[in-house]
């Protein structure tokens, strides 16, 4: 492990008082941020803390309206990602920006090629980046397609297109969200391996556990400012909870509070569904959700989750086996799901969750139309949104507030409060906190395990873990469209469960 | 008997190659625009365009014929590339929806639109054709049995239309320009962070799927036809761009589809002159466009889209995400 060395810090890169405005709010105010060579840096903060606008101006995408950004010790200006490329700065997104049907070959050298010229040689290419690959000892096929990898792999390859075109620092925004614990340790050997050869890795989080154990230093904005930067070695994430929120954090309770009742409300036998490219998505799937509990299904994303949670929404058609809810066998019809009970809050919010240009009190309706009749009746609209409004604390001017304009966080609260009031007896709920804060992942935590309470069976299906373990009775993991395992909480282990999620373990 | 049934199977190929061609010429342009993302519904009006603006380039201009027929092929593919413009203004730099768009060009120029006025304007209807493609007996191997009349006596467009697939091939699939190309088409931002110039390479290929299908057009007044009527091409425009649907988007399949369409296109004709009248003309005429429709249907359900391979970002305007 290299420590940074006081004595002579080699600066690879710095942004000096960067301040950013978006339509009057700033989102970076007189930030100040240093990077030296050889270490592996975390940027801490809670969402809309300003990390990704930083992040955006550091590699040229954003420019600051004061303050500037500096790279090797010498102020630069950029106009582009392309501009930050030159400079040797390279970001891995949260989104990856990888060409689903070409190689990985292909992705590596798209844009930039080391031979230049107008031929492309795909095998000559191929050997080159296995040879990258080995030497920061990471796991991939060069010749596959990128539809064929898992999200851990994918991730691989952003990182080796950075290398590949000699990146020098690596910015990385919330890598480990999408992987399992052994992808994880995976992925910090890689950066360990860049930090030792000379590079500066850059590491977004908000998570405080993997911060501690990844970095050298840290450095904490909350609210567009800087709090501090902090050696790793010299702080506690008592204190860097601190620092990020500018309180005390308690986090909810855990499961096991509630009474799991005994009527199954809904039923999974022998379920198999296609993906979009016709690839089997779940293959054999049988499960089964009691009243009051929450099941929660883990997995690295692609696995089978999300046409999981369409085949119960009668979203996406069988191809074989059976789906119960409440009693009621499905035919695989939206509205007959709505209409056996079942509550769903989908993974693509603004996408399925709302219309977004609709209005909230719109949004609401929208969902019930099949009871209303024909005719709107308005002042009923905006007094069930005023209400939803006020029990679920979603923070709107009022009821007219288009779904759009809600942040991440009030938008899923909306969400979630619309399934839980229209009566349901079951819950699917899909990633329900990614991206969210830690306030606001609070709250709709604890309005899932309130509704569990309640007596609602729930369904969780998450990339999040730690998510996962907090709120379920059971987990089941999902691998290639199979169930491969099925634990009660309180006998689960996290590491059991990461083999399992990555095909490695039987339950 | 059976000498019949080879004469009337190498005819039935020749006259595919024929009408195949015009389809093989607006199909590869149409594949090229596709493939950055842009879907340019508007191949028949350019087509008409680039048959109308080459037949009139060929009564005009005086000189040995090989050099006519050159610079009027060059005016269709210039007129095809012009009217392709506008489409890559409009969706490119103004993102609007390229099926509105393109289906105007289509109306613009059609049959009761620019190419008919030019037609009539210029008085292009009455004049018999000065200049025509013909077929060169290519290394003297005409006469080989079977292969000879298929392979070694067609005209320079048919041979130029086999250079464009090859060079299709290599572009795409082996060159850097071509590996940005399907990036661009397949993810926009991907190819964008990268570093691609994802407007340029958009106005490029779908200029030069104008060019290629003003030249598929121009086929039609230099060989096909050797004169102009009203709205010629007659759909072809509309099977090339279901071609390239069947043909999953590849230039090598892409040939063998505008053949077999080709083939439909001819043998009403060729039936009837031998007699042969069971089934009537005008079903061996509709089927390419059955087929159409079958193929568009097909293509326009999206899960569908992408199991046959289509672009992933194919008719999406392209935005880059800025502060």
């Amino acid at each position: 492990m290299t420590d940074a060395t006081p004595e002579a810090p080699s600066l690879a890169l710095a942004a000096r008082s960067v301040t950013k405005r978006f339509r009057g709010v700033v989102a970076n105010d007189r930030v100040d941020f240093e990077v030296a060579a050889g270490e592996v840096h975390a940027l801490l903060g809670e969402n809309g803390a300003g990390k990704t606008t930083l992040c955006n101006v550091l590699t040229g995408l954003y420019r600051p309206e004061e303050g500037y950004v500096e790279v090797g010790g010498r102020p630069v200006r950029m106009h582009s990602p392309h501009d930050a490329h030159e400079a040797g700065i390279f970001m891995v997104h949260q989104q990856f920006r990888l060409v689903q049907s070409l190689s990985v070959a292909e992705n590596v050298v798209l844009g930039w090629s080391r031979h230049g010229g107008t031929w492309f040689a795909p095998r000559r290419v191929e050997r080159e980046v296995a040879a990258l690959a080995e030497q920061y000892r990471m796991d991939i096929a060069p010749q596959a397609k990128i539809w064929q990898l898992s999200v851990g792999e994918q991730q691989r390859v952003e990182i080796l297109k950075a290398l590949y075109r000699g990146a020098r620092i690596l910015i990385m925004d919330e890598p480990t969200a999408v992987l399992t614990p052994q992808e994880v340790d995976q992925l910090v050997g890689t950066l360990r391996e860049m930090a030792r050869s000379g590079s500066a890795v850059v590491f977004i989080s908000h998570k405080l556990p993997e911060v501690l154990a990844v970095s050298d230093r840290i450095t904490v904005l909350r609210a567009g400012r800087t709090m501090g930067t902090v050696g790793t070695a010299s702080t506690t994430a008592r204190e860097l909870a601190h620092m990020m929120v500018g309180r005390d954090v308690v986090f909810a309770g855990g499961p096991g509070s509630h009474e799991v009742g005994g009527t199954v409300v809904l039923e999974l036998e022998a379920v198999s569904a296609e993906s979009d490219l016709g690839t089997p998505a779940l293959v054999d799937v049988a499960l089964a959700v009691r009243s009051g509990e929450i099941l929660g299904i883990a997995g690295v994303a692609g696995n089978g989750q999300r046409e999981l949670a369409e085949v119960i929404a009668g979203e996406r058609a069988r191809t074989a086996g059976r789906v119960v809810i409440d009693g009621k066998t499905q035919e695989g019809k939206p509205w007959e799901a709505i209409a056996a009970g079942l509550g769903y809050v989908p993974e693509d919010r603004m996408g399925v969750g709302v219309a977004p240009g609709l209005s909230i009190a719109d949004n609401l309706r929208l969902k019930s139309y099949r009871r209303n009749g024909l005719i709107l009746h308005n002042k009923k609209a905006m007094a069930d949104a005023e209400e939803l409004i006020r029990r679920f604390d979603i923070v709107a001017r009022g009821p007219r507030t288009l779904a759009r304009e809600l942040s991440g966080g009030n938008l899923q609260k909306l969400i979630v409060g619309r399934e839980l009031s229209s009566a349901a007896k079951v819950l699917v709920v899909s990633s329900p906190t990614r991206g969210l804060d830690v306030g606001a992942t609070e709250s709709v935590r604890r309005l899932l395990s309130e509704s569990a309470r309640s007596g609602v069976g729930g369904v969780l299906i998450s990339e999040a873990l730690g998510g996962v373990f907090e709120l379920s009775d059971r987990i089941a993991v999902l691998y290639r469209g199979r169930v491969t395992g099925l634990v009660d909480r309180k006998d689960a282990d996290v590491d059991h469960i990461g083999l399992m999620m990555a095909g490695q373990a039987a339950a | 008997m059976s000498g019949i049934n080879a004469n009337l199977g190498i005819s039935i190929i020749v006259s595919a190659i024929l009408y195949g061609t015009p389809l093989l010429f607006a199909g590869l342009g149409e594949l090229f625009a596709e493939r950055s993302g842009i879907l340019n519904l508007g191949v028949e009006g350019m087509m008409l365009m680039g048959a109308v603006s080459a037949f009139w380039t060929s009564q005009k201009m005086s000189g040995p014929s090989w050099l006519v027929l050159l610079v009027a092929v060059l005016a269709g593919a210039l007129a095809g590339a012009l009217m392709s413009l506008i489409h890559a203004f409009l969706s490119i730099t103004l993102r609007a929806n390229q099926i509105v768009s393109g289906l105007t060009l289509t109306i613009f120029a059609g049959l009761i639109g620019m190419s008919s006025y030019l037609g009539s304007v210029l008085s292009l209807g009455d004049q018999a054709g000065r200049h025509s493609f013909s077929d060169i007996n290519l290394f003297g191997l005409k006469d080989v049995p079977i292969v000879g009349p298929i392979l070694f006596h067609e005209s320079a467009l048919v041979y130029a239309s086999w250079l464009f697939v090859i060079l299709s091939l290599v572009y795409l699939y082996r060159t850097r320009t071509g590996l940005h190309l399907r990036a661009v088409g397949e993810s926009p931002r991907a190819a964008d962070a990268m570093g691609v110039n994802v407007t340029r390479y958009r106005y490029i290929h779908t200029l030069l799927g104008g060019a290629l299908a003003g030249v598929g057009g121009a086929m039609f007044t230099l060989q096909i036809a050797t004169n102009w009527i009203d709205g010629l091409t007659a759909g072809a425009g509309w099977i090339a761009i279901a071609l390239v649907i069947f043909a999953f988007w590849r230039p090598d399949l892409l040939l063998v589809g505008a053949y077999l369409f080709g083939a439909f296109l001819g043998l009403g004709y060729d039936l009837q002159a031998r007699g042969f009248t069971a089934i009537p003309t005008e079903f061996w005429s509709a089927l390419p466009f059955i087929m159409t429709i079958v193929a568009l249907v097909v293509a326009s359900t999206g899960s569908m889209r992408r199991r046959l391979g289509a672009p992933a970002a194919l008719g999406l305007p392209y935005a880059r995400e800025e502060g």
